[in-house]
């Protein structure tokens, strides 16, 4: 007996909403082997993660929280990969981000709100942007590696904070690295008060209507699926692929830049080293299972807010480690991607 | 600064660099004949923290150190059949499927470690590999205390060197793993199967890249801490690259990154004017410019990333 | 049949997504034979072959070698029972030796250790037996693409092939080198090893092959001994018809000229010469057929007048102006209509939609785009009415263009391309993989083209397509025009002098 892929006509498009749907059907299935080998009820445990996310005001708007950055670095990927920019670095897009914002907040007191959260918004977006520009202008003119060189960039920027928190911006008598903190005018806004339903989370729901719009509704999108689809007829055809890659990453660097400046402005409000848990590999993650489309990409960072959130209840309640979710993470993940194969090919099984 | 460049610090600074070099030989090894077999595995990063879990884990419950290395590299050789079955037989995208591996595998090892330690205040330790010197060689002044008295895997990877780069330009069956990464169609029409060639690669591969995570839990330290591979991984990946996918070349490549590796350790404790992150940043940069040196004559396996697929057609 | 086959198919049949390559087809060929398998593009020529070679497995059907019946899983099981299989498109690495891809997968000398001196002396025996000169140290990439082929017929040979199959192999090959190629197929002939020959040209087959099986929509359209038939015969056999083509061609007198190409010249980046001072004027109303044997520069005097190259020297007018080249949306916006050779690479965007490919010139256009915006639905309105005019076969604009036909493919560039009366077209290898139907129909619109006042330059490695459309025909040499000649004065051997670099 042997088996082998045979391309199919592609199934309807009803299907590629399903898929991911789907997907996290089979992730929760899948990650319940580990959970019963943490010798949890597997029930219990399910019941314990979504209660942990979902069961509370409180507990809502914290998955919510945790969410904002993951849209923001989902479309940041998804924004890539869609004109196959291959941009793996959106970590350290998020740094630069959150360094530039948060500088512009720590030292940015004079200025009201109203002008100040824009301005760390626009510098983070740059920041981030800019960094990200870098690996695509290498790609455009030295035709570096794109992947390879985005991932190395994450590890500089990192170093990069790391540096400039033991020199520079350490706050003056802090003995390890950390910065002042910003401003009081630099913090988000809050809706609900004590909780940390803030500014960042609007800004994500935002951030997918213009992601959508700039994808369906303008030139730069069509060009953009051009250059992904093809990228020697895109140039054929007299489209400035090498702008449009460039640009791409402005964008996409630019997203990832903002989800920085939030974890800045709402959630630490000084800069840290490590201060986040791998937003930007997770945001490829989220990108993946959301098929790249943006309204995939903030249900599947929901999903991973929910994951991350219930998790930690989880591993109170039943007694499941946390790290659970990265296991579930890395499972959704291949999951989906062998679920998108079998939109385009089916299995044959052949009996000799 | 005066006692900067004294004898010991010398010799220090030097075995510290074949140290520091060691897991990233293994792994760049490991990267290095996936790559020339036409895989690109981003899953080195998990694999090596799944290596030095499973390493760890195994000496401390069996007690063996040679079980743990083995116990590393069986752990590597099935993440790297998962990425095979992925990559290979799926034919799915290699950069995706290589970073759900490394998510993958981080997590589970995580998990796995929790489970199996729960979380005491203090982590369980063993006991270490300890150095071999080799008698007369150790005693040469300056060097030999620096290059003969070191950890077994030390030796074993900087004897792999050698013998990998033998196997890919001397024996048959490299010619196959090279015709493979070059040209799938061209090894399959002379009735060579590639699949099965690059699952091999992928799995011997991913054998090395879990010894070098276990040298980090058995030899380098006594214990497993979250972040004990802490990127050693992708400056493998980067080696390769560096080394424009020659075993020889990727290794002066890492003994650069041993060098600034061991040099960063020493400086930490000196009040240098330039922070010591800068120390550890240089790798990347180096790789990069690396990157785009070579990008016009880089010696890339032509069909690196391109899954194989006959009976591709309509 | 006087001696027992050497391999035998029987009633092979495959197909791929519902579109059947091979249909219950019957295949033989003797020791010693030389048999042309002869056919129209797309007839299932090359499926078969490699069915017979094991790169695919038949849905149907039975393989015998020698008697034994075999159910080959993949190449290595073929190349086992003494089949070898040169194919179009070379399988070669180009950084490694002759020698290293001619003895990779083999075992001799020992399993473990490359014994190169051993396989070079063996080689060496094969490369004086069969006349095939070639340096076995030197990359593969620095060698003509005549050497890579006698690599491959090596590569075969040093397997101990008895059955050679030959897919299209005078294709790339000036004549002089196809001489060399019969001479050796003849010596394999005469040791007793079988040779299949795929072509779809008829003058060769008639000079190699001993006999001839013809396929025709992957099915057994007849076979004859070639001592009993003639070309004209076999031309009906393939074609299944009495006339090669039914196109009219409009008797019409060029005008003044459009197209200027002066002194056009272009060195790859260690200074060798692709473009080596290309003239050419193209009239209104004029088919210039431009030939060659491939890898003369035809491919690079496309890409300069598409605007993807720029060339070390020279211009290009349309008209009176000169337009910057280099640029392919310039080209583009002076008038030319551009029909690339690698439809699926540089023509169409295959994972996007019919609609989306057909306003790709135009997608930043009213009124497809204004402003910023991009206008789906007026793109899938103008994409209807285009389809509509070229009878694109597809079931709606939006679906991915991937799943059209080669020719509805093609249809999609024209469709595209000549709107808007350009006044230049430039087709290159227009009709390459298709079948006759979206073959003649190509041809129809290139006429009509040049029937509306286009000037038309039509670029093919296929000399009857030249042979029958052109008005004038240039023939490329080394980089260079070498000759030309009115299309009424021409013929295959003219034709084939020159391409060989004898000058009239």
């Amino acid at each position: 007996m042997r088996m082998r892929l045979e391309r199919r006509e592609p199934l309807p498009s009803w299907v590629l909403v399903l898929l991911p749907v789907a997907a996290i059907l089979a992730t929760l299935v899948l990650s319940a082997i580990p959970v019963a080998l943490a010798g949890a009820n597997v029930f219990e445990a399910y019941v314990a993660l979504f209660q942990g996310a979902l069961g509370s005001r409180f507990n809502l708007i914290e998955t919510l929280v945790k969410t904002s950055p993951l849209v923001f670095t989902g479309l940041a990927v998804a924004f890539a990969f869609r004109a196959k920019f291959w941009n793996i670095g959106a970590e350290g897009q998020l740094i630069a981000g959150a360094i530039a914002g948060g500088v512009v907040g720590i030292y940015g007191g004079a200025l009201p709100s109203f002008l100040l959260i824009p301005l760390m918004l626009l510098v983070g977006f740059l920041a981030g942007g800019l960094y990200a520009c870098i690996p695509a202008l290498l790609r455009t003119h030295l035709q570096v590696d794109d992947v390879v060189s985005s991932l190395l960039l994450n590890f500089v920027m990192i170093y990069l904070l790391s540096a400039l928190l033991f020199g520079p911006l350490q706050r003056p008598d802090a003995g390890w690295p950390v910065s002042a903190e910003i401003a009081e005018a630099a913090r988000y806004p809050v809706f609900i008060e004590r909780t940390r339903l803030h500014l960042g989370i609007p800004l994500a729901l935002g951030a997918v209507l213009v992601v959508w719009f700039l994808n369906q509704k303008t030139k730069f999108g069509y060009q953009a699926r051009a250059v992904g689809s093809n990228l020697q007829a895109a140039h054929f055809a007299g489209i400035p692929t090498n702008r449009v890659i460039v640009l791409t990453a402005l964008v996409s660097g630019g997203l990832a830049g903002i989800a920085g400046v939030g974890e800045v402005a709402a959630v630490q409000y000084k800069l840290l080293t490590g201060f986040s848990p791998d937003y930007g590999y997770t945001g490829i993650v989220i990108a993946m299972l959301g098929n790249l489309h943006p309204v995939g990409v903030a249900l599947s960072a929901l999903f991973f807010g929910i994951i991350n959130v219930g998790s930690q209840t989880m591993s109170r309640m039943v007694d499941v480690p946390s790290y659970i979710s990265g296991v579930m993470e890395g499972t959704a993940l291949l999951v989906m991607m062998v679920f998108l194969l079998l939109k385009d090919f089916r299995l044959r099984i052949e009996r000799r | 600064m005066d006692d900067f460049f004294t004898s010991a610090f010398l010799t220090g600074l030097i075995a510290a660099t074949l140290r520091m070099a060691t897991p990233i030989i293994f792994a760049m090894l490991g990267e290095l004949i996936s790559e020339r077999a036409g895989v690109l595995n981003l899953g080195i990063e998990g694999t090596m923290v799944m290596g030095a879990m499973v390493g760890f884990l195994t000496t401390l419950t069996t007690g063996s150190l040679l079980l743990g290395v083995a116990a590393g590299a069986g752990a590597g050789m099935l993440l790297s059949l998962l990425m095979a079955v992925l990559t290979v037989y799926l034919g799915l995208n290699q950069h995706v499927s290589g970073l759900g591996i490394t998510l993958f595998a981080t997590g589970l090892a995580m998990f796995l470690y929790r489970l199996a330690v729960g979380s005491p205040i203090v982590p369980p330790t063993i006991d270490p590999f300890t150095r071999i010197e080799i008698p007369v060689l150790s005693s040469i002044p300056l060097i030999g205390p620096a290059l003969f008295r070191q950890y077994g895997l030390t030796y074993l990877a900087f004897l792999l060197v050698p013998l990998v780069a033998f196997f890919l330009y001397r024996t048959r069956a490299g010619l196959v793993v090279r015709t493979v990464g070059e040209n799938p169609l061209a090894a399959d029409t002379v009735g060579v199967d590639v699949r099965l060639t690059r699952t091999l690669c992928l799995m011997a591969g991913g054998a090395l890249m879990g010894i070098g995570g276990a040298f980090l839990t058995l030899a380098h330290q006594n214990m497993f801490l979250i972040d004990v591979v802490g990127g050693r991984g992708w400056v493998a990946l980067a080696m390769v690259i560096f080394g424009n996918w020659h075993p020889v070349k990727a290794m002066i490549g890492a003994l650069l990154f041993g060098l600034l590796d061991g040099l960063q350790l020493r400086l930490q404790g000196s009040d240098l004017a330039i922070p010591f992150d800068f120390f550890l940043m240089v790798p990347y940069l180096m790789t990069i410019i690396a990157l785009v040196l070579v990008s016009r004559r880089a010696q890339v396996p032509a069909a690196l990333l391109k899954p194989y697929r006959r009976e591709d057609r309509g | 049949m006087a001696s027992p086959p050497r391999c035998e198919l029987s009633g092979i049949s495959k197909r791929f997504l519902g579109v059947t390559a091979n249909d219950a087809v019957d295949f033989r060929v003797a020791p010693g034979e030389i048999c042309a398998l002869l056919g129209e593009n797309g007839a299932g020529k090359t499926t078969l072959m490699n069915i017979l070679f094991g790169y695919y497995r038949p849905d149907e059907g039975t393989i015998r070698v020698d008697g034994r019946e075999h159910s080959f899983a993949a190449p290595r099981d073929a190349i086992r029972a003494g089949i070898g299989m040169v194919h179009q498109h070379f399988t070669l690495v180009p950084p490694h030796t002759v020698l290293e891809n001619i003895i990779i997968g083999t075992r001799e000398g020992g399993r473990f250790l490359l014994h190169r001196a051993a396989a070079r002396k063996r080689l060496a025996a094969l490369q004086e037996r069969f006349g095939l000169r070639v340096d076995p140290d030197r990359p593969v990439a620095e060698l003509s693409v005549g050497e890579r082929q006698r690599v491959e017929i090596l590569k075969a040979l040093y397997r101990d092939s008895s059955v050679l199959i030959l897919d299209e192999p005078t294709a790339v090959l000036g004549p002089q080198e196809v001489e060399g190629l019969f001479h050796t197929l003849r010596l394999l002939a005469e040791e007793g090893r079988s040779v299949i020959f795929i072509s779809h040209k008829l003058n060769e087959v008639m000079e190699i092959a001993d006999r001839v099986v013809v396929l025709r929509g992957g099915k057994v359209a007849d076979e004859r001994r070639v001592a009993d038939t003639s070309a004209r015969e076999l031309a009906q056999l393939m074609v299944g018809r009495e006339v090669l083509e039914r196109i009219e061609r409009p008797a019409v007198e060029p005008g003044a000229t459009v197209l200027a190409v002066e002194n056009l010249r272009l060195t790859d980046r260690q200074g060798v010469p692709l473009l080596d001072g290309v003239d050419l004027h193209v009239a209104a109303r004029e088919i210039v057929g431009v030939a060659g044997v491939a890898g003369n520069g035809q491919r690079e005097f496309c890409e300069v007048l598409f605007g993807l190259r720029v060339p070390t020297a020279g211009t290009v007018r349309i008209g009176d102006e000169a337009f910057p080249l280099g640029r392919p949306r310039a080209a583009e916006e002076a008038g030319m209509a551009r029909i690339p050779e690698d439809r699926m690479g540089a023509g169409l965007l295959v994972d996007l939609t019919v609609a989306e490919n057909l306003v790709l010139n135009r997608y930043d256009q009213a009124p497809v785009g204004s402003g910023i915006l991009y206008h789906h639905a007026r793109a899938e309105e103008y994409a209807r009415e285009r389809v509509e005019a070229y009878g694109v076969k597809t079931r709606g604009v939006d679906q991915v263009a991937r799943l059209l036909s080669g020719g509805n493919l093609q249809k999609l560039i024209l469709a595209r391309e000549l709107d808007g009366e350009p006044r230049v077209v430039v087709a290159a290898q227009p009709t390459r993989g298709l079948d006759v139907g979206a073959m003649e129909y190509v041809h129809q619109r290139i006429l009509d083209q040049k029937g509306r006042g286009a000037a038309v330059v039509l670029v093919s490695d296929d000399l009857d397509e030249i042979l029958q459309l052109a008005d004038r025909i240039v023939v490329f040499y080394e980089g260079c025009p070498i000759g030309e000649m009115p299309a009424a004065e021409a013929d295959r051997e003219k034709l084939g002098l020159l391409m060989s670099g004898v000058a009239a």
